[in-house]
Order: C-alpha cells, then structure tokens, then sequence
C-alpha cells in the first residue's frame, strides 16, 4: 500500500512534462509515418529498434538507480524517435541499438535524467554512433524502392556486431535509374551538382530517414509552436542565420558556395533546428539567450558544412550550442525589477 | 605534511599491494592519465608504456632511497627529477634499440614520462623515506598497478575498436569495429567504464571484507 | 618533520656536491646506455628504412641516401641533415648493384592531420611505381583506405611523372579527380567517399615530384655506380 505525498502548490497546470512531450511525440508521428512510407520495412522497423531500445534503457537505469520509472515521462520515446530519424534508412538495427543505448545512458542518465542533461541525447547517440561506424552511417538507400513494403534493406538485418551486408546488388535490382548513394549536400561538396528543389522536398534525394520532408516538418513545428509547447524564436534564428550566412556568401563568393536552398533543405537543418535545437532542458531560457543560441547553430553549421571535412554539420552545431547554453543563459541574465545593474569595478 | 608518513611500518604484503589494489595509479589515484589516455589504442601499446614507466619507477626508486639520506631537502625535487630523467632516457634508448615501431606508437610519451606525477609522487612520499628494499617493492606494486590500469585500457580499446587482441583477430573478418574506441573519445569512455567497474568493486569489498580505508 | 637538522639550511656547498655527485652518475648511465644501444639503434633505423623503400620499389636489395639542391645530388650520412632548400631522397639499387629507382618522401594536410607517404619513382618509365603510407590519422575504415584499396594503389603502379622538355616542371601535374573518371595517366583516381584524403595524397606527391625532379633527373647519371 503507498500513500501520496505532495507539497505545495497544489493548483496543476496543464502543462506538465509529461503533456507536452506527448504532444512532440504526436508531432512526430506524421514524420515517421512518411519515412515509413519513403523506406518501407526497413526504416519501421529502424524506428521501433531504436525507441524500444531507448525504453528499455531508461526502464534498466531506473532500476539500477532504485528509482521510480520515468517511462511515462515520454521523454525516453522522443529521444528514440528522433535518434531513428536521424540515422540513414538502411542502418543496421543493431548499430541503431547501440545508438539508443548511448543515447539515454551516456546522454541522460548519467547526467542525473531528464532536466539535468547537458547535450541532446538523441545527438550523442548520433555521435556516438557516427564516430563508431563512419562507413555505416554514410550509406544511404533509395527512397521508394518498389518492394520496399515486404523485403527489407539487406544492411537492415545485419547481424549484431558484424560489418553491414553489402546493399549494391538490392539497390541494382530496386531502381531504375542511377542512384548515386550520395546525399545533395555530399554531392555539391564533391562534384559542385545542384539538387533540383522539389526531389529535395518531395523525399527523393537520398537522406536520413526523417530529414527530406520539409513541409512536414515545418507544419508538425508549426503546431507545436501553435501550442506553445517548443520556442518558436529558437527555429527561426536557427534557420535564419543559416540562410543570412549562405545567401552572403552566395552573394560574395558566387559559385564556389552552394545555393540556399540547398543549405536549408539537406543535412537535416530543418529537423535539427525544430525538433533538436528546441529541447528544453539543453537550451537557453532567456529571450536573448535564445536567439544567440539559434543564430550560434546557424552559423557553426554553415561553416562545417562549407569549411570543415564534413559534409554536414546541424549535428555538431547543436551540440556545441548546447555546451554553451549555461553560458549563454548566465550572461544574459534579464535584470531584476527594481535593481540597478552592477558596476563594473 | 599532507602525505601520510609511511616510513614507519616494515615491509608488509600492503607495500606492494598498495599500488595494485588499495591506490591503484589509474583507477585510485588517477595520476598519469595523459599516457593512460593517449597510448591505450592497443594492448601491445599499453602494456610496453605501463613496463616502461615500471622500470623507471623501479630504478629511479631505488637510487633515491639509496642516496636519500644525502641529498638535502632544498635540493631534493632538483635531484629526482635529473634521477627520473636519466632512467626515462635510458628507457628511450632500450625502446629504440629493442623495436622503432613500438618506438613510434608511443611517440612523445616515453619522453613524457619524466613528467608523469606517479614517479616523483613515489620518489618524494615513499622512496625518499624509506630503505631501498620496502621503496623497490613499493615501487613495483605501484608499477603493476599503473601496468594492469593501461592494459586494461588498452585490451578493451583494441578489442572493440580493432576486433582483435595482441594483434590476433579475435571475432572474424565480418566484425564491424568500433572506430570511436581508438580515437581520443573512445578512450574517455573506457576509462570511465573501468573507474565504474572498480570502485563498484572496492566499494563491495569494503563493505564485505570490513577493513578499514584511510 | 622530526629531524631538526633539516630544517637548517645546510650549505651551498653540500648542495652543490649532491647535485654533482647525481649529476655524474646520472650521466655515466646515459652514456653507458647510449653507447650499448647506439647499434642496434642504427641497425633497426636501417632495416626499418629499407623495408619502407623495397615495398615502393620491388626488387631492390640495397638502400642509399642523397639530398638533392639546386647544384646537383650529394650522398648522405645516416642521420645527417640535408642542406637549406634541399630535399631528401632515397637510391635503391638491386642485387647486381643497378639503380632500380628512387624513393622520396611526400606529404600533404589530409582529413585529420598531415598524410606522408613514400613513393617509390622508376627512372625508365618517368612514373611512379608504388606508394606506402609513412604516417596519417585519417579516420579508420575511410581515410585508411589508402593503405588497403586495391583500386586506388593501381593508380600507383605507372603514374606519369614525367617532366617538360626544359626539365623544369611536370609535363603534366599529378591531379586527383573523382572516382571512376580516371583518363590520363598523369592523374589519381579517388577512392569514393575518402576523396579528402586520396587529394591529400596526390597533392602531396605532385609538391614532391614538382620540386625533386627537376633536381634529381639532370644528374641521376651520377647515381649509377
């Protein structure tokens, strides 16, 4: 028999936790489904792996700590959730196990659980996972391959531990015209070729799972703005930055920099700015803070994106602006009502 | 002093055990954590850096408490550290002349030996105060100590980043490596993973066992 | 502490003779050790260098090497430096003593750190026979390709070098281009998905190639024993 205990206050708002990480998962779900429509078998059963993983390692640690599940919380299935979104399709599921287990273990759990994280645990799984297997995780499959609904990708069902089955001869079989297995932004980096725009928004060019519907995505964010359950300034300066820098040095340095729409529409800025850059607990609550974090990400993805050896960067640029987040929350503290800002001495 | 005095006690199984078990250098203690980190890609690696820090440990030890009683306290840090330095030279030529690609994998951090704080903490807490056999055997735990701590480092590295062991292919050639295990995080990792491992172990035995910790 | 006696400053001079006294033993060690060691130093230095030069060029049997400067090629002795503005190289001969080809040294920035390898070049052909990595950090299972790909190192086994009629440039200078496109055989084609670090390889070997060849070959007469 328990008896419950609470202190003060004891008036509830609705906005608990747990209500509005329900409704990021529901904002997710129309994104998975088209993944799922995109990639088939595989990319579902990449999408469960990963989030049944998340689960079971939030439920492990819970016990390990004696502490009471946090399951209901839905933090856990978001954080699966989008660690499978941002893995190619055809990642093998036991590297996408791996994914979450770091994910929630070395991400959340160890920080002391939700609230006390300091990076996107969804992005250190990605990390970890990118550092791990830096061949698996830049092998990407077509979208809307024709069986795509009753055979899965072979990499998919790699066996654990073991190096990914060789795709080339299922990819040769499923389509028709030349599939390069290179994303648009590898593509510009290595042979300067301009992905047409609308096969970058229709789902066509070859990506994560969740990265290519931008429209979806933008709408999902677009209700989850609506109801105030994630910062709408955090998007915003994210992408908005990302798109003043591109255009200016679109503007100055002409063709030897890829065209906007390029920037905004590949590597996942779009997810990584909506979905990843406005976690809560990883980033500034200031007003100020929250546009200088945005624009931090912008910028830092441009510059990797056009400098550094990587092909993307909105991975990297959001963890380090996680890092910052205390920071930038300590300096731009708002002043309290009725005091005098402190001199300098 | 803030070190414990530990000139007094004779020789017992505790003055080699000490470095091994009770403050291990890596797990305990965690001194000499830059080769801990840097050289553990491999276990070949690991273990041919904690012999080399046990030689010069062993010798520099010695000859401190050899001449300890007559070098004066001004002196003394000066004095060991041109000890230290004369034996990490020596182990820099016998490494050369034994294997240049062993020589190479380790790089820097043979010379950097000299800097690491595990041997001028002995020289000045134990061997500086202590007759040559207890300062030898004390150094030698403490050596094994250092030793166990990298290969352990090292064989966990290589196996999950290489597939192998000692070089050996351990799992087949369909095993996937884990590359993250032999760059600089994956070290990070391991290490945390193995402080986890002891002190869940030292904290059971304490517990069990009932002896007392200082 | 409990001896009173240290507490007072003992004289300069003790400390001097301590420091003395240390210092010299500590020396005859290291002279001792560098004496013992010195030839087996030299010996694996040797065997190490000449299984880095008989992999670039096979058949060789013998190893020596030269700096070459403006004024023409002059033989090195192990470890000595080579003069300003020169550039090392290394002359392998076979078993009869014929010149069997040259082998330097190249380097260039690659993903991580600097990529240097060795690449072994035939007098007779004008090209380069082979390459093997000195040292890299490129990431492993993408950039060390370069090492095990068997279809890059083809590249390597007859790539133009050759110079210009004045002899003071390559003919061609060594490109990498894409994967698949190879069309020259001045050119380096890339390993898919490690470009960075097969561009790393091909600038290096031009920047060698274009400074030590014109250098090296209106004097390589001067190699033949």
């Amino acid at each position: 028999m328990s008896m419950e205990l609470r202190t003060s206050p004891h008036l509830v708002s609705d906005r608990s936790v747990e209500r509005i990480m329900k409704h990021v998962v529901l904002a997710l779900l129309p994104v998975c489904t088209f993944s799922v429509w995109q990639y088939g078998l595989s990319a579902l059963a990449l999408l469960i792996v990963v989030t049944t993983t998340c689960l079971a390692t939030e439920r492990f640690l819970n016990r390990a700590a004696k502490q009471a599940s946090t399951l209901n919380d839905w933090s856990a299935t978001i954080t699966g959730l989008l660690l499978a979104l941002t893995l190619p399709p055809a990642f093998p599921l036991w590297m996408g196990a791996v994914a979450g287990f770091v994910a929630i273990a070395i991400g959340k759990a160890l920080f002391g659980g939700l609230g006390h994280n300091v990076f996107n645990p969804a992005l250190i799984g990605r990390a970890f996972v990118q550092a791990s297997f830096p061949v698996a995780i830049t092998t990407w499959a077509p979208p809307f391959a024709v069986h795509r609904f009753s055979e899965f990708i072979p990499s998919t069902l790699t066996l654990p531990f073991m190096i990914p089955n060789d795709n080339a001869a299922w990819i040769a079989a499923a389509t028709v015209d030349g599939f390069t297995g290179a994303t648009p932004l590898a593509r510009w980096k290595y042979e300067h070729f301009v992905y047409p725009v609308q096969d970058m928004l229709t789902g066509a060019a070859s990506a994560s799972s969740g990265e290519t519907s931008a429209i979806l995505l933008l709408l999902c964010g677009l209700y989850l703005a609506a109801r105030k359950f994630m910062d709408w300034r955090i998007p915003v300066a994210v992408i908005g930055s990302a798109v003043l820098v591109a255009w200016a040095f679109r503007l100055y340095g002409g063709e030897a920099f890829p065209p906007i729409h390029l920037v905004v529409l590949s590597g996942g800025l779009v997810l990584g700015a909506l979905f990843m850059a406005t976690d809560m607990a990883t980033s500034p609550v200031t007003p100020l803070g929250v546009w200088i974090y945005g624009a931090v990400i912008g910028v830092v993805t441009v510059m990797i994106r056009y400098f550094g050896g990587l092909t993307e960067g909105v991975m990297y640029a959001i963890l380090l602006g996680n890092a910052l987040t205390p920071l930038i929350d300590k300096y731009t503290q708002p002043r309290v009502f009725g005091t005098r800002q402190q001199r300098k001495s | 002093m803030s070190l414990p005095n530990q000139a007094d006690q004779g020789i017992t199984f505790d003055t080699f055990m000490e470095g091994v078990w009770r403050q291990n250098p890596v797990f305990v203690m965690m001194l000499g954590m830059c080769p801990t980190l840097a050289v553990t890609v491999s276990a070949v690696n690991a273990l041919s850096m904690g012999v080399a820090t046990l030689f010069v440990l062993v010798s520099s030890s010695l000859l401190i408490s050899l001449i300890r009683n007559l070098v004066p306290k001004e002196v003394r840090i000066a004095t060991f550290i041109v000890i230290i330095a004369t034996f990490v030279t020596l182990t820099d030529y016998l490494i050369q002349a034994v294997s240049l690609t062993l020589y190479e994998a380790l790089g820097a951090f043979i010379q950097l030996i000299v800097v690491n704080c595990i041997i001028l903490g002995r020289a000045e807490a134990h061997a500086s105060k202590n007759p040559p056999l207890k300062a030898v055997i004390n150094a030698l735990g403490m050596g094994t100590g250092f030793t166990i701590g990298l290969f352990a480092l090292g064989a966990t590295r290589e196996i999950f980043g290489a597939g192998k062991l000692f070089g050996m292919t351990l799992f087949g050639d369909q095993f996937q490596p884990w590359v993250v295990m032999v760059l600089p995080p994956g070290g990070f990792f391991v290490l945390a993973a193995w402080l986890l491992l002891f002190s869940l172990l030292r904290s059971k035995s304490a517990t069990e066992g009932g002896h007392a910790h200082d | 502490m409990n001896q009173p006696s240290q507490i007072q400053t003992p004289s300069g001079g003790k400390m001097i003779a301590t420091m003395v006294l240390v210092a010299s033993i500590c020396g005859v060690l290291i002279v001792g050790a560098f004496e013992g060691t010195a030839g087996a130093i030299a010996e694996n230095k040797r065997i190490m260098l000449e299984r880095a030069v008989f992999k670039v060029l096979p058949g060789a049997a013998g190893v020596r090497e030269y700096a070459a400067t403006a004024a023409g090629i002059q033989p090195l002795a192990a470890g000595e430096a080579v003069p300003a503005r020169g550039v090392r190289f290394y002359a392998a001969y076979d078993a009869a003593g014929v010149l069997k080809g040259i082998a330097a040294e190249a380097g260039a920035k690659g993903y991580a750190d600097t990529v240097r390898v060795l690449y072994g070049y035939d007098t007779k052909c004008q090209c380069i026979i082979g390459i093997g990595v000195v040292s890299m950090r490129e990431t492993p299972g993408i950039g060390d390709k370069i090492i095990t790909d068997a279809a890059f190192l083809k590249n390597f086994e007859a790539l133009d070098v050759r110079l210009n009629s004045d002899l003071s440039a390559l003919t061609n200078a060594v490109r990498v281009v894409k994967h698949g496109t190879k069309m020259n055989a001045w050119e380096i084609d890339a390993i898919a998905g490690a470009t960075v670090t097969s561009k790393a390889v091909g600038r290096g070997i031009n920047d060698s190639a274009q400074k030590l060849l014109p250098m090296l070959v209106p004097h390589i007469a001067e190699l033949k024993p």
